[in-house]
């Protein structure tokens, strides 16, 4: 198991580098952010004043070398538009992005297990077929236009959910969170569905498939023959069994529902990390879209990792150290 | 054996999928009785209904399958018909089963102790401990060597032959009255097979449970049964005690089966085959289903023949049976036939 982390924490550095790069220099061919701070009346002085104020005069690999040097010591550089740390700025907004994907996880869960379950076990009835048939929407329909529509009914028809914001939000241990106060719970419920929808889909579709391949199984007509009751067969022996690909693709799901909750964000004004990413974008404020996707990587480098780990707790077959790559 | 009440009497027993390519006549009118101890082997090629057979006795059949008809009566109580809230009291207590592949057998994400110990517990209120305790015992039964480490394991700890020993340890659990065991030794190496045949033996005299023994292996019925049911497209075409079947086979099915199987005496000489396929229960010939595929068969075939009484214990479905072997062919045949199924189980 150490053996196995260790080589993994390694890997994950190699990752980390490799990101590092192809970030850093894809950043400089698109567009030139001195563009940006400079206005038409600065005369050529002042333009190289600012280019120099941003350290972009030096060559590129020498501004490269400045950044991974000070990145091993945590700092990601600063903003070209705040003037802070751009790491700041990044996990300033990160609680808000977080208690966001956590409550869609939630929802993907507690709505996607049950439905999925449902449909697997009767997979003939015209309730499993409309589960069915709702997921392929889940899936197919654009996140943002699902989003606009639910502003739409909910917010602007009915007027039931607030549309924009986190709303109240109380500190926990110094972090700002919605969902203790009931106007943020109020707040959350749209983006949190909307982020969650695909999420959703995707968990019904892979219990279903799991519920119908295990029931199949000779284990279960084994336990069947043993006289145990429904209850027991399906939540104890069914769901131990699809809870395996379920984790595993929720797991790696979780990262990207972090790293794609920008358009949900947009739409809902949601004060989280995309939002300040697309901020960032339109301006060229480099090193904070640099380190936005730093920190995506290290998400998603950890995420896999716990859901290794994780996983080996699942599926007794599993045993990390055993495996040899 | 036979004197004494049978514990499970089955009669007329017919099981039927109806699948969109018609029905499916997978057991039709199967009957047979099985007394206290006993163990009835239940011999037939692929598709020929025995699988289904050992279901409907518990139960267990799956749509697009029914019951459809007859009767199984377990200690003289009538199950066809009952709730499937009976059916679930009854299936792992009074009737269990035992699967034919192992290594499918045991949930692959549940450790051994779980899996045992929700046996017991589903059918009486027993304690976590004493139903631990139980488990502990019923593996030590079947020969797994320090039970109690192995409570702990998973299934994919255990080789296949021990796999088998746990389910047939879970089979046992709640000492059921009639045990259908599924070719459970198909799936297992000769030794192996050899050992588990030994120790199964060996429990149904202890305990006194009677077992439905569903194969295609003749050797181990021989060595194993006290009867044999020889079944072909959903009918018995051929039962009786299990040492005058093997030696004089009445029916040209079962000849051809006996005839089919190796023998020392008969060194050298090329095996008998039984021409053509298992037909499909699809499409069964009017009259015998054995008839297209026997070289016995006449114009009489095209009618069903019944299952006639054919002197000591036996019956036999057939219109052209091969005649009882005389004296001298019977103790020839006999002991080699009883020799192979002896070393090989």
């Amino acid at each position: 198991m150490s053996v196995f982390i260790l080589r993994r924490l390694m890997q994950s550095a190699l990752v980390m580098v490799a990101m590092a790069a192809i970030v850093f220099f894809g950043m400089h061919l698109v567009g030139d952010p001195v563009d940006m701070f400079v206005s038409p009346d600065m005369d050529q002085a002042d333009i190289e004043q600012v280019v120099r104020a941003l350290g972009l005069d030096r060559p590129i690999l020498e501004q490269f070398w400045a950044f991974v040097t000070s990145a091993l010591q945590g700092d990601l550089g600063q903003s070209f538009v705040f003037g802070q740390p751009a790491l700041g700025l990044i996990l300033e907004r990160m609680p808000a992005t977080l208690e966001l994907a956590f409550i869609a996880l939630l929802m993907a869960i507690v709505f996607g297990i049950p439905l999925g379950l449902y449909a697997g076990l009767k997979p003939d009835s015209p309730v499993s077929r409309t589960i069915m048939a709702g997921s392929i929407l889940g899936f197919s329909l654009p996140t943002f236009w699902v989003g606009i529509m639910l502003i739409m009914v909910f917010a602007v028809m009915l007027g039931w959910l607030p549309s924009t914001g986190r709303g109240e939000t109380v500190d926990v241990l110094g972090v700002p969170v919605s969902f203790l106060t009931l106007d943020g719970l109020r707040h959350l419920i749209l983006p949190a569905f909307n982020l969650a929808l695909l999420k959703i889909s995707l968990v019904i579709r892979l219990t279903r498939a799991g519920t119908r391949e295990v029931m199949l199984q000779d284990y279960i007509k084994f336990a069947r023959a043993k006289g145990l009751g429904r209850g027991r067969i399906v939540g104890v022996h069914v769901m131990k069994n699809i809870l395996i690909p379920v984790v595993t693709v929720l797991g790696l799901e979780f990262g990207s529902l972090i790293a794609f909750s920008v358009v949900t964000e947009t739409i809902f004004a949601w004060p989280g990390m995309g939002k300040l990413l697309i901020e960032s974008i339109q301006q060229l404020d480099r090193p904070v879209i640099v380190a936005y996707l730093m920190m995506i990587v290290f998400l998603f480098v950890v995420i896999n990792l716990v859901v290794d780990v994780l996983y080996s707790i699942l599926d007794p077959r599993v045993r990390l150290g055993d495996r040899g790559a | 054996m036979s004197q004494t009440p049978p514990v499970l009497q089955v009669e007329d027993l017919r099981t039927h999928f109806f699948t969109r390519a018609g029905v499916a006549r997978a057991v039709d009118g199967v009957s047979f009785s099985l007394g206290r101890g006993e163990v009835m082997g239940l011999v037939g090629e692929s598709g020929s209904g025995k699988t289904v057979t050992g279901f409907s006795l518990l139960g267990l059949v799956d749509p697009p399958g029914r019951i459809v008809g007859g009767s199984i009566r377990l200690g003289g109580e009538e199950l066809i018909g009952r709730s499937e809230r009976d059916w679930q009291a009854l299936r792992g207590t009074r009737i269990a089963m035992i699967f034919q592949d192992p290594m499918m057998t045991l949930n692959p994400v549940l450790r051994i102790d779980t899996q045992m110990i929700e046996a017991i517990r589903a059918h009486a209120p027993v304690s976590e401990a004493d139903a631990r305790e139980r488990a502990r015992a019923a593996l030590a039964r079947v020969g797994i060597p320090s039970p109690d480490e192995r409570l702990a394991a998973y299934p994919h700890q255990f080789s296949g032959g021990m796999r088998q020993r746990v389910a047939i340890a879970i089979a046992l659990l709640n000492e059921p009255d009639v045990i259908v065991a599924d070719e459970p030794t198909t799936a297992l190496d000769v030794t192996i097979q050899a050992q588990i045949l030994y120790e199964v033996r060996k429990l149904c005299a202890e305990t006194g449970m009677a077992m439905i023994w569903i194969t295609h292996d003749l050797a181990v019925v021989g060595g194993l049964a006290d009867k044999v049911a020889v079944m072909y497209a959903g009918r018995i075409v051929e039962e009786g005690p299990v040492d005058a079947v093997l030696d004089g086979p009445l029916h040209p099915y079962t000849h051809g089966l006996v005839g089919s199987v190796p023998s020392q005496n008969r060194r050298g000489q090329k095996l008998t085959q039984i021409p053509g396929m298992a037909p499909s229960l699809l499409s069964l010939p009017p009259g015998c289903s054995f008839a297209p595929r026997c070289a016995r068969a006449d114009g009489a075939c095209t009618a069903m023949p019944d299952l006639v009484a054919a002197g000591g214990d036996r019956a036999m479905r057939c219109h052209h049976p091969h005649q009882p072997p005389g004296e001298t062919a019977v103790r020839a045949t006999g002991e080699v036939a009883g020799e192979t199924g002896r070393a090989r189980a």
